[in-house]
């Protein structure tokens, strides 16, 4: 079982700050996807024009003034939204937090393609004269600018920096921050991922001449992995950024606990740009099981990365059926993207994040959209439209893949 | 411009770079810096709106001009005078 490490090197979850396309606090997102309620809507952008996209609608002035808002990225805007309400979920004394101690990582997708764009496209009005680019432009596109954002909102002086980690970021900033702790590195981890992806034309034109953008005539039924009438990915903007801490450290201020990080594991499938690759998926998934001293059968939900593409969604359930060989095991495997679409370098956290309440609630959210399944993506125990009862839940995988062959997986334990 | 119309340019530029600032007890004669919060980057961003609304390019040794509405309104009068 779980492999045995002393209670100061066991990192908890004890805050979660989130914006999803269908909600604003995990409250309202688990409801989301327990109701069955997609976050995907009609979206317009500059030359690419009409599309679907997850919109986010947290208000962005909850805590950062407007010249903040301006200044910065909407990413940077999205990161300090979800550390903020992580930070007040947690219940930390934050005056009196040394902030020296506190450490953030942010993963990301990609970073600085909205601000580039804005400028290209501004600096256009005036003839492409190189003195109307902005002073601003630098700092906005730093690949560690969200982390930043959120470091100088907060006032804190302990590292900050974001990993680029294509679709696997979510996972990735989780890891970071489950491995600085453990480094002693810091006392505190703000730690996910966040994306401000949609307001980038070129990632809608990129998947578009891909023939991998999504397109259906109703918005919420537009994302459907591992249905047969799939078009493609959603595209999506959200964060979630997790505070971690010591169970040590969150025991002795008698902290709320979500769950344990038990296990991770990331690798590399070295094969192709964009194609994954099922063979070291499946490696992927059983280094985080090794990692966490747990086998397959421990495993209560399956938190699936699959974004709606052909390739993408039946090389994951080869994978899967790989390592989940027992068609009769209790193991249940859903689907978040369905509802939200795919929130890049937020997926992974978020879409562990509307998993963790089943720890108290016991239902598996359901992947929606699966009207008529793809033979391809048969997996034993998935869950299809309506959630699942399981009764106790005691541990969550969470699967984030991403271009040039990154993986990673994540595993969550209750406490 | 006039002189007072080109206060009124400034002050619209000022709420553009500083949305959370009450600006409608601005003092003419004193430093915008000892009256808003204005770090370095804001008047930068001064100095590109001009630039982009009124075409007018301010050398760096000519930014010190930049230090309260008054100097400023005096410094861009002759710039502005056609506009």
């Amino acid at each position: 079982m779980m492999a045995a490490r002393p209670d100061q090197q066991r990192i908890v979850i004890t805050g979660v700050g989130l914006t999803a396309p269908n909600g604003n606090s995990l409250g309202v997102f688990r409801e989301s996807l327990l109701a069955g309620r997609s976050g995907v809507s009609d979206y317009e952008i500059r030359y690419f024009g009409k599309t679907l996209a997850g919109i986010c609608d947290f208000d962005e002035c909850r805590y950062q003034r407007r010249k903040e808002v301006r200044r910065g990225t909407r990413a940077g805007s999205i990161g300090i939204y979800c550390a903020n309400e992580a930070i007040g979920d947690a219940g930390l004394d934050w005056e009196h937090i040394e902030k020296s101690q506190v450490g953030v990582y942010v993963g990301i997708t990609e970073h600085g393609n909205v601000e580039t764009e804005n400028e290209i496209y501004q600096i256009k009005g005036y003839d492409y004269d190189c003195r109307f680019w902005s002073h601003h432009h630098n700092p906005r596109t730093v690949a560690n600018s969200p982390a930043g954002e959120v470091a100088l909102n907060l006032g804190i002086t302990g590292p900050h920096y974001c990993i680029g980690a294509a679709c696997a970021a979510g996972n990735a900033g989780l890891i970071q921050g489950v491995q600085m702790l453990r480094l002693d590195e810091c006392d505190v981890a703000l730690a996910g991922g966040v994306s401000e992806s949609i307001h980038t034309f070129g990632i809608f034109a990129g998947f578009q001449s891909q023939g991998a953008l999504a397109h259906h005539d109703d918005p919420a039924k537009a994302s459907r992995p591992f249905d047969r009438d799939r078009t493609g990915i959603v595209v999506a903007e959200g964060g979630c950024l997790y505070v971690l801490e010591r169970l040590t450290d969150a025991k002795a201020r008698g902290a709320k606990i979500y769950g344990e990080v038990v296990g991770y594991g990331m690798n590399t499938d070295a094969t192709d740009f964009v194609l994954p690759d099922p063979t070291r998926q499946a490696q992927c998934v059983r280094k985080a099981l090794a990692n966490a001293g747990l086998g397959p059968q421990d495993i209560d939900i399956v938190s699936t990365h699959a974004t709606a593409t052909t390739s993408g969604d039946i090389q994951e359930c080869v994978a899967l059926r790989e390592v989940w060989t027992d068609a009769s095991g209790r193991t249940r495997f859903n689907n978040t993207k369905s509802f939200i679409g795919h929130a890049m370098g937020a997926a992974g956290a978020l879409e562990l994040a509307g998993n963790l309440p089943a720890f108290q609630d016991g239902a598996c959210h359901a992947t929606i959209n699966l009207d008529s399944l793809d033979p391809d993506c048969e997996l034993p125990g998935l869950v299809a439209n309506e959630p699942s009862q399981m009764g106790d839940v005691k541990y969550i995988l969470n699967n984030s893949f991403g271009m040039l062959g990154i993986n990673s997986v994540v595993i969550v334990g209750k406490l | 411009m006039t002189a007072n119309e080109i206060r009124e340019a400034v002050l619209s530029i000022l709420s553009d770079i500083a949305p959370d600032e009450d600006l409608s007890q601005l003092k003419d004669d004193v430093a915008f810096r000892d009256q808003l919060e204005l770090d370095s980057m804001d008047f930068l961003d001064i100095v590109m709106e001009l630039r982009k609304r009124y075409r007018i390019q301010i050398p760096e040794e000519d930014y010190p001009a930049l230090a309260s509405m008054t100097s400023t309104v005096e410094f861009l009068e002759p710039l502005l005078k056609d506009a």
